[in-house]
């Protein structure tokens, strides 16, 4: 026995994030259906009302599903991204501690928080390349649905995930257990209906105050993008506000993620 | 580390593997500071928490190769060192199972294998036998005896007295923070005041009864807290009936009679002016 343990090689920070990425994502393969019931049925439905049912009714215009499906991706990626992130953490900070175990591992505290954004942007991700194809196919042919730029939508698809994990991060380590209802009515409901998700941003100059009011919304921003990547020839908001708007967002929502993160994994 | 609950054993022991920010001072683990080198710290330590906390989402063999991955470990090397831990410690056929398919009792052994797995040099276990069944925690301790025995360093929490007696070589008596005695079990015991500690519990604020008690040939430092008297005997039970009723006649009732012979737990109440549970 000796009193000074020898001492150990370092364990490299990349390889413990990458198992910390398999866990989650071996963990999200086994609650996959779940996962896309819970994040992709709400707008899916609101596909079915809007974009066929209303339509087929003659109540709404059919040019309507060209605002509508960027819109509905919009709302997945950002349910799917805040709730892959946010769930897990109000769990495991409020009752079960199941994160203890990854807090001990021998990396950087922070490493285990950015791993975590970064599942929820390969989560919000699958989910809205889950509803593409669905929300197509309810909705029949789309004016000015356009794939020309594939690589615009998937860095907006990236970008958006990436803004609306860094919220669940920041929801889920500062919202109370009791609450995470609350967040729900609260926070993600108003976002998503005052988002410009069922209807473009420049549609609202019918009302000016509005206009301007939900400029602090960042599905908005993720709304816009889609449609200026998917749907170029109808109106949208320009490609390089929406990307410097989605960067801002994301920084902030990382810094203030991080922060309450951090004060609730030192005890 | 024995010490009555709110004494400030979990939160050193949070503070030592990383878990809580010290707010002031320094502390060392294996070298490596906890605050500044706290990733060189976990490397090097294992820890087994108060509540049971593996991972829901996964079944027990997962979870000790995830837990292997956070700290390098190729899936080859824990999965070996997986079956072998959980044999030794009796859940072999656990392997699949689900974390709640497992017995409080059960998850604590799966929490020390886990701790185990990145073979620390230092175990760290949070009142571990808190919850567990009589016979669940007589395993415990054989378990830790026989770590012990391979050259482990265990730094564990207590609040039980026989506990901390019979498994520890060094034991830390601490209340409210801070740190009031350190020595083996034994040497401690022979610092306990040599007499019998009486105490009486009574109907009311037992302050009243102080003065009479003094009188009392055979009794020492007679004390007061709440409506606990007390006080020490060199003669046994002897002075107790005189006692008693110097209780009664400052009138009171005794509502109950306790008696204590030299040992870590006379010398807690005399460090501490108080009983651990």
């Amino acid at each position: 026995m000796t009193a000074v343990a020898e001492p150990r090689p370092d364990v490299r920070a990349s390889s413990v994030f990458l198992a910390l990425l398999r866990r989650d994502m071996r963990v999200a393969r086994r609650d996959l259906p779940f996962f896309l019931l819970r994040t992709t049925m709400q707008p899916l439905m609101f596909v079915v009302v809007f974009g066929y049912l209303l339509p087929k009714m003659g109540f709404l215009d059919g040019r309507y599903t060209t605002a509508l499906l960027p819109g509905v991706l919009a709302v997945s990626l950002a349910l799917s991204s805040i709730q892959s992130v946010a769930l897990p953490m109000v769990q495991d900070f409020g009752w079960t501690r199941e994160i203890e175990d990854r807090l001990l591992a021998p990396v950087p505290i922070w490493l285990v928080a950015a791993e975590k954004i970064f599942a929820g942007v390969v989560q919000g991700v699958i989910a809205a390349v889950f509803v593409l194809p669905i929300a197509r196919l309810i909705m029949g042919p789309i004016e000015f649905l356009s794939f020309a730029n594939v690589g615009v939508v998937l860095f907006i698809t990236v970008l958006g995930a990436a803004a609306f994990s860094a919220l669940g991060l920041f929801l889920g380590t500062a919202i109370s257990p009791q609450q995470i209802g609350l967040m729900f009515g609260v926070i993600v409901a108003p976002m998503i209906f005052f988002g410009c998700a069922y209807y473009p941003w420049q549609g609202l100059s019918a009302v000016p105050v509005m206009k301007y009011a939900v400029l602090v919304n960042p599905l908005v921003y993720v709304a816009e993008g889609m449609r200026a990547a998917l749907t170029p020839g109808a109106p949208h908001m320009s490609l390089p506000v929406v990307i410097a708007a989605l960067i801002v967002i994301t920084a902030v929502f990382w810094t203030l993620g991080m922060r309450s993160f951090m004060r609730r994994a030192l005890g | 580390m024995l010490g009555p609950n709110g004494a400030g054993k979990s939160t050193t022991i949070g503070v030592l593997t990383t878990r809580i920010r010290p707010t002031s001072g320094r502390a060392l683990v294996a070298g490596a500071d906890v605050a500044t080198e706290s990733v060189r710290v976990r490397q090097r330590i294992g820890v087994v928490p108060q509540r049971p906390n593996a991972d829901l989402s996964l079944n027990v063999l997962e979870n000790l190769q995830f837990h292997s991955a956070y700290f390098g470990i190729p899936m080859a090397v824990s999965t070996q060192r997986a079956h072998e831990l959980l044999a030794r410690l009796g859940l072999s056929d656990k392997k699949a199972a689900t974390v709640e398919q497992l017995s409080g009792g059960q998850q604590q052994r799966l929490m020390i294998v886990r701790a185990l797995m990145h073979e620390p040099d230092i175990i760290f276990l949070d009142e571990p036998t808190v919850g567990l069944d009589p016979q669940a925690r007589l395993d415990l301790w054989e378990i830790l005896r026989d770590l012990h025995r391979g050259g482990r360093t265990i730094v564990m929490t207590t609040h039980y007295m026989d506990e901390a007696d019979r498994l520890c070589d060094r034991l830390a008596i601490i209340d409210e923070g801070r740190l009031l005695a350190l020595d083996t079990p034994r040497s401690l015991k022979s610092k306990a005041p040599g007499e019998t500690l009486l105490e009486l519990v009574l109907d009311g604020d037992a302050s009243i009864a102080v003065e009479k008690s003094r009188a009392i040939a055979g009794l020492s430092r007679v004390e007061a807290r709440d409506t606990t008297l007390r006080a020490y005997s060199a003669a046994g039970g002897r002075p107790l009936p005189a006692f008693i009723e110097a209780a009664e006649s400052s009138g009171r009732t005794v509502k109950d009679i306790r008696l204590l012979q030299p040992s870590l737990e006379t010398l807690f109440v005399s460090l501490t002016g108080r009983k651990l549970t």
